[in-house]
């Protein structure tokens, strides 16, 4: 990866003009390499035209192909976006709702609200999800649903560690806010529903869009939860890919990951491109 | 957080159905899908295995008294020590690359501070299935260094040296994979960028006059560094550090895939438990000691970070 600015000037740095000392460019420039090398290894070598993945043999996007004929890789991905789907939707809608409630109302025990709502976020991972397993299992819930219904104990799974994260989100934009305008709807005769949808709603939109892009590559990421919730019968794409990789590694998992990349890194920059007119607004 | 308009909130009671519609989904979803299976855990882990798949509560102690035996003791502290390890490393290669995006132009920063998060946002699944091609014994690496042989070996040979002696019959390639070096960087890969926004969010409040002035008045650079730069964004290496070594401390994924035998965690323990061994009242112990260590260490930092705020209030009212 070049960088322009790591060619720089001719002149002396200044004291302070750390960025243009080489051994800082240096550290950089291998963080960078050090981060990205294994995945840009990982997508270049899914347009290699050989199933021993080490040595290049041309350009192909036969595994493409491969992994889209592939019904078992196909399924995976499937569930993993409709889960994400539906657990965003979900998450968003309550994680939005919570994040108003908290910014307008005070009531008692809202600290201890406020401290429930952050444990999904630091608690690990792994506690999350034996806590989703032994759940699921002591109260029964039925593992041989149809197609997609046998997905709801995931879906359910994610809304619980996604709605915390669009809470935060659309309560740092809530604090911007200035409640003034909302008093002058309400004296100029509008009602708290049209108050909401006409002031509060517009104001908190880059919030709450932040927030559900942040919920759905979440979910769309998460391993460790679905892999203690899923049940014998329901792959998702990490989960198949965990299991994949115990046995062997083939070019349609790199094919099917490079998909998954971009799909994340798109939701990602959109994500901040988004957020980014609301720093300005707020004078950040 | 700072709550500004903390003056002007109404009363729950000045519009209780409103109020009811907004929090109770969510806290609907957060008590019976997050506490309620909390609970069933702790619960558990007070109970003994009668059978394959009964559970007796009996209040014992015994799953924790297990716990902390010196098998599992070993790894526990064993996991302590791969995630301080990993902490140590991100911070000391994190500093500089956030000194860097702060001091960089400021049409650069976004560009690098989103080149530093994407890969967080990349499936860690991926980005780990991809460092073990990387690291296995015919991966990467090892390819680049049996290149290097390989060129070393034909130059030898045509020089007319015998390179068998020297260098042997064949390329012997690094344990790179399976071992605890590999479990260190797997996390630090994976906690890099957790570690570098913290503190580049404090590099950026700090006010560049007191490191001028530090500078001016003859410090030189590595004294400005520890003695203004440290001091001053040390809540954002607080803050990095914490959110650096929980999640690490709790990994299950990188040891899984990248550790061997010597390099097990405490997130291990606790997925061979609920599934290959199948004692749930010992995993879930375990889980609740991981969570205890993790609830321990954030008190820890809100202590630091009060004694932290009360001091610096202290010097400037003094």
């Amino acid at each position: 990866m070049v960088l322009p600015f790591l060619g720089g000037g001719r002149d002396k740095p200044g004291p302070l003009d750390y960025t243009r000392r080489w051994w800082m460019r240096g550290v950089m420039a291998l963080a960078l390499v050090f981060l990205y090398a294994p995945i840009a290894i990982l997508v270049t070598y899914s347009f290699n035209d050989s199933r021993r993945t080490i040595v290049w043999r041309g350009f192909t996007t036969d595994w493409y192909v491969a992994a889209w004929n592939n019904d078992r890789l196909f399924e995976a991905f499937t569930n993993s976006l409709l889960i994400a789907l539906a657990a965003t939707v979900l998450a968003t809608v309550i994680g939005t709702m919570l994040a108003i409630a908290l910014w307008r109302f005070r009531f008692p025990g809202k600290a201890a609200v406020e401290g429930g709502v952050a444990l999904p976020i630091v608690i690990p991972e792994i506690c999350m999800g034996v806590a989703m397993l032994v759940f699921f299992a002591r109260i029964g819930w039925p593992t041989d649903l149809p197609w997609p219904f046998n997905l709801s104990a995931i879906t359910i799974a994610h809304t619980a560690f996604c709605f915390p994260f669009v809470t935060l989100v659309v309560r740092a934009r809530m604090v911007g806010f200035d409640r003034s305008l909302e008093e002058a709807a309400k004296d100029l005769g509008a009602g708290e529903w049209q108050t909401f949808r006409d002031v509060i709603l517009p104001y908190l939109k880059p919030g709450i869009i932040a927030g559900a892009l942040l919920a759905f590559t979440l979910s769309l990421d998460d391993f460790v939860i679905t892999f203690f919730t899923s049940g014998p019968e329901t792959v998702t794409f990490p989960v198949l890919v965990y299991s994949m990789v115990r046995f062997s590694v083939t070019p349609e998992v790199n094919a099917a990951s490079t998909v998954l990349i971009v799909i994340t890194a798109l939701v990602t920059v959109l994500a901040m491109t988004l957020q980014r007119p609301q720093k300005l607004a707020d004078g950040g | 957080m700072i709550h500004k308009t903390g003056t002007r909130l109404d009363s729950w009671k000045s519009n209780k159905i409103l109020f009811a519609i907004l929090s109770l989904p969510a806290l609907f979803w957060l008590v019976v899908f997050f506490l309620i299976p909390l609970g069933f855990v702790w619960v558990l882990s007070f109970g003994e295995k009668q059978g394959i798949i009964d559970i007796d509560i009996t209040g014992t102690f015994a799953n924790y008294g297990r716990a902390i035996d010196s098998l599992y003791l070993s790894i526990l502290w064993d996991s302590l020590g791969i995630a301080a390890a990993t902490t140590l490393i991100c911070l000391v290669v994190g500093f500089p690359i956030a000194m860097a995006i702060n001091f960089a132009p400021a049409r650069w920063k976004p560009v690098l501070l989103l080149l530093i998060i994407l890969p967080f946002w990349t499936n860690l699944l991926i980005r780990t299935y991809a460092l073990i091609a990387v690291l296995r014994s015919q991966g990467y690496i090892n390819g680049f260094f049996e290149a290097i042989w390989q060129t070393v070996f034909d130059g030898l040979a045509a020089l007319g040296i015998d390179p068998v002696p020297i260098l042997g019959p064949w390329f012997e390639p690094f344990d790179l994979l399976y071992n605890q070096g590999a479990v260190i960087y797997g996390l630090v890969y994976v906690h890099l960028p957790f570690m570098v926004l913290p503190l580049y969010a404090a590099l950026e409040r700090l006010d560049r006059s007191y490191l001028e002035a530090s500078l001016d008045l003859g410090a030189g650079q590595w004294r400005t560094l520890f003695a203004v730069t440290v001091p001053l964004a040390m809540p954002g290496i607080l803050s990095g550090v914490i959110i650096t070594f929980i999640p690490a401390l709790g990994t299950f994924l990188t040891p899984n895939l990248l550790g061997g035998p010597d390099s097990q965690m405490i997130g291990n323990v606790i997925e061979n438990q609920f599934k290959s061994a199948n004692d749930w009242p010992f995993g879930a112990a375990m889980s609740f000691l991981l969570m205890y260590v993790t609830f321990g260490v954030l008190a820890l930092r809100a202590l630091l970070a009060d004694r932290g705020a009360r001091r610096s209030h202290g010097e400037a009212a003094g």
